[in-house]
């Protein structure tokens, strides 16, 4: 099911992308982001076809950086990259010197002088893609960093919702779970609320952190309450490694009364549309029933528009580089 | 040698006094103001510049005598956060060599063995050895048991304990001030009442005890208030802060800028108004720098990786000079806060202009305008968040012990 196309909201005469860096939701305008999503529709039939391929990024050096643990994401911008031709070099924190004690910037430099086009960094402390997008001179994709912003998870989610839902603007989103720790829910946040959705955030108290409000966003700590009337539910791992403390008594109680299960999704809309950035804790914030469940669940289809929103970034972030007229 | 700084306008925190007039020096002595000009003087006319004490920076992390010289500061109070920690009586006597002979250190002791929080370290015998206080250092002390038996043992001693207010457990972690703007940025954070819970627990143990307390840094309108009330209900507190706090909100680490990373963190804008309200009307008596160099290898890093500190010995005084410009303080009431002040409260020579004061002092003028650079600073080091920033009043000369040890 195709949906009809949407009117463009790129004002005339404005460039579609005018940055060097994706670094965030923060630094985008709402034509900005619809702009991307469209880009990265035309990708979608691509990777459906048999012979996923496309040669614009071919003899460029696409650097994975992540020094933060991925499987996934990591996956997801590998395959994104050589569907486009790139070549694409990994370096996971495992394997890396960052072990031998280098810092951040002398890794920054040195993959700096290998000359790379792209690079993709994840990492675990809010801030440090910023700090290695100013000591680079290639164009740097933030894959995720510390508990900032995760904008490439943002834009597939938009992408899922607005091609089940075909639009965005009015819709009533609910966020749940860790909302603290969240990078996917900082971004998703500001995406959201920028193209007009409704959003919410769902988290005991604990978990919510202060001011969430003025990000836009309706706090909710009684989960039933948060549901009700909801057109998607995007629920978020509990990030168990990234808790020193209590923030909630146990597995078994969070999922009592913050667990996504049927008969707690029956307050939101009939149609509503379940999400997940995963990986998953099944039985911990999501029942198995409701995650595969088809037709609901769109978690399945999230990761698949992520290979289709990552070339669209990627590809789009070249441009200059590789002297597309307009760029 | 024997100075005469002549036409200059004479200002004393101590006794108000801020007049046109001469000052001469004569070894390491003041001999007189408004007195003869000796026939040997060697006159400098200052053209109605300031003549202030030579200013005393009660709270640095390094002794560092050049930039300590172009900010007009002639003896400074040392912070036991040193490596070795200073707790014990020979480090408090080498410690005081350090900046000798252009720059005076007068080190604080460590209040527990390795400022862990635990044992008390040999205040006694370092304060013999010269400490002229104790330090809780960057930290505060978690455990309330320790606090009140290091209350209770250095009020034996008339010993001033200099305390780091923010609670332990709430700021775990923390480097940034709980809100919005640390939310949207994704740092860990805590709340700005953290600072105020530690503030409470101090000035009540401080009562108790009998003990002097000096909280280093208040930076929340609610720590403020709780010293304002407690100093009216006669508890022996006093409270100092630096010019990051009253000049700087935390909108400044937008960008995750390493170099505004403080501790305690930069607050919400009222905060720091009431920052500036409490240093109008008395409550916040001290004002010093902070003074902590850091290499690029401490804050070139991720922000919550980075260092907290700041360089601020050269840029002090024309920092606070924003007070008097800008919120109606006096020039004499500012350099209280930077003089006079301090010295009562750490038993310090100088800090005062008389006959028979050690001959250090300033010659500043206030109008000088100049542009902060942190890549051509006399510090260690260039971690300064107010990089660029213009600003007005300027040291042209540091006179320490009778001799000029610095000009601009």
């Amino acid at each position: 099911m195709t949906p009809p196309p949407l009117p463009s909201l790129l004002p005339e005469g404005v460039h579609p992308f005018p940055h060097r860096h994706l670094l965030g939701i923060a630094e985008l305008k709402p034509w900005e982001i619809t702009w991307l999503l469209d880009e990265a529709e035309g990708w979608i039939e691509v990777n459906r076809g048999l012979r996923k391929r496309d040669d614009r990024l071919a003899g460029l050096t696409l650097i994975n950086a992540f020094f933060e643990n991925s499987t996934r994401t990591l996956l997801s911008f590998e395959i994104a990259g050589k569907r486009l031709g790139a070549d694409v070099v990994n370096m996971t924190v495992g394997a890396s010197s960052v072990k031998k004690g280098e810092t951040l910037l002398d890794t920054a430099l040195t993959l700096n002088a290998m000359h790379p086009d792209m690079i993709v960094i994840r990492h675990g402390e809010s801030g440090a893609v910023q700090l290695i997008a100013e000591k680079v001179d290639c164009p740097v994709l933030n894959a995720g960093d510390g508990r900032h912003e995760h904008p490439t998870q943002a834009l597939l989610d938009a992408l899922t919702i607005r091609r089940r839902k075909g639009r965005i603007e009015g819709l009533t989103v609910a966020i749940c779970g860790d909302i603290l720790h969240s990078r996917v829910a900082r971004s998703n946040f500001q995406l959201l609320g920028s193209l007009g959705a409704k959003v919410r955030a769902v988290a005991p108290a604990t978990l919510i952190g202060a001011d969430v409000d003025r990000l836009g966003v309706d706090c909710f700590t009684d989960m039933d309450a948060g549901l009700d009337g909801a057109d998607v539910v995007m629920m978020l791992r509990l990030q168990r490694e990234r808790m020193s403390g209590a923030y909630v008594p146990s597995t078994r109680e969070y999922f009592h009364f913050y667990g996504l299960t049927a008969a707690r999704l029956a307050a939101a809309k009939p149609d509503v549309l379940v999400m997940h950035p995963g990986p998953m804790n099944r039985g911990v914030e999501i029942d198995t029933a409701v995650a595969d469940d088809i037709a609901r669940s769109a978690i399945s289809e999230q990761v698949e528009m992520g290979v289709a929103v990552r070339m669209a970034c990627l590809d789009v972030l070249t441009r200059r580089s590789r002297g597309v007229p307009g760029w | 040698m024997v100075i005469a700084f002549t036409n200059a306008r004479v200002i004393d925190p101590a006794s108000g006094r801020d007049a046109l007039g001469s000052v001469v020096v004569r070894e390491r002595v003041i001999t007189s103001i408004d007195g003869d000009i000796p026939a040997d003087a060697r006159v400098i006319d200052c053209g109605g510049r300031i003549v202030a004490p030579g200013l005393i920076d009660a709270g640095v992390f390094t002794a560092d005598a050049p930039a300590c010289l172009a900010g007009g500061i002639t003896r400074v109070v040392l912070m036991p956060d040193r490596s070795p920690p200073l707790d014990d009586p020979a480090l408090i006597e080498f410690a005081q060599r350090i900046g000798k002979p252009h720059v005076w250190v007068h080190p604080l002791a460590a209040a527990t063995q390795g400022l862990a929080g635990v044992e008390l370290a040999e205040i006694g015998l370092c304060q013999e050895a010269g400490a002229v206080g104790v330090a809780t250092g960057r930290g505060a002390i978690a455990d309330a048991g320790v606090m009140l038996r290091l209350l209770q043992y250095a009020s034996g001693f008339d010993l001033v304990v200099v305390t780091h207010a923010e609670n332990a457990a709430l700021t775990v972690g923390a480097v940034a001030t709980a809100g919005e703007f640390a939310t949207r940025l994704g740092l860990p954070a805590a709340p700005a009442f953290a600072e105020a819970i530690a503030v409470a627990r101090d000035l009540r143990l401080a009562a108790a005890t009998g003990a002097r307390l000096h909280i280093r840094q208040v930076t929340t309108a609610e720590s403020i208030d709780l010293v304002r009330a407690a100093k009216a209900a006669g508890t022996r507190v006093t409270c100092g802060v630096t010019p990051g706090h009253f000049l700087l909100g935390e909108q400044s680490v937008s960008g995750y800028r390493s170099f505004a990373r403080l501790s305690p963190p930069l607050r919400h804008d009222d905060d720091r108004r009431a920052v500036l309200a409490g240093i109008a009307d008395g409550t916040i008596d001290v004002v010093a720098s902070g003074h902590d160099p850091r290499t690029q290898e401490d804050k070139r890093l991720p922000f919550a990786d980075a260092a907290p500190g700041m360089v601020g010995a050269e840029t002090l005084l024309a920092l606070a000079g924003t007070l008097v410009r800008d919120h109606d303080m006096t020039w004499p009431a500012l350099l209280a806060t930077m003089t006079s002040t301090p010295a009562a409260l750490f038993g310090l020579p100088g800090g005062r202009l008389e006959a028979g004061a050690p001959a250090d002092l300033i010659v500043f003028d206030p109008g000088a305008p100049w542009r902060i650079d942190a890549g051509a600073m006399a510090a260690a080091a260039g971690n300064t968040p107010f990089d660029g920033l213009p600003v007005q009043g300027r040291v042209t000369m540091t006179v320490k012990g009778g001799e000029i040890a610095w000009t601009l």
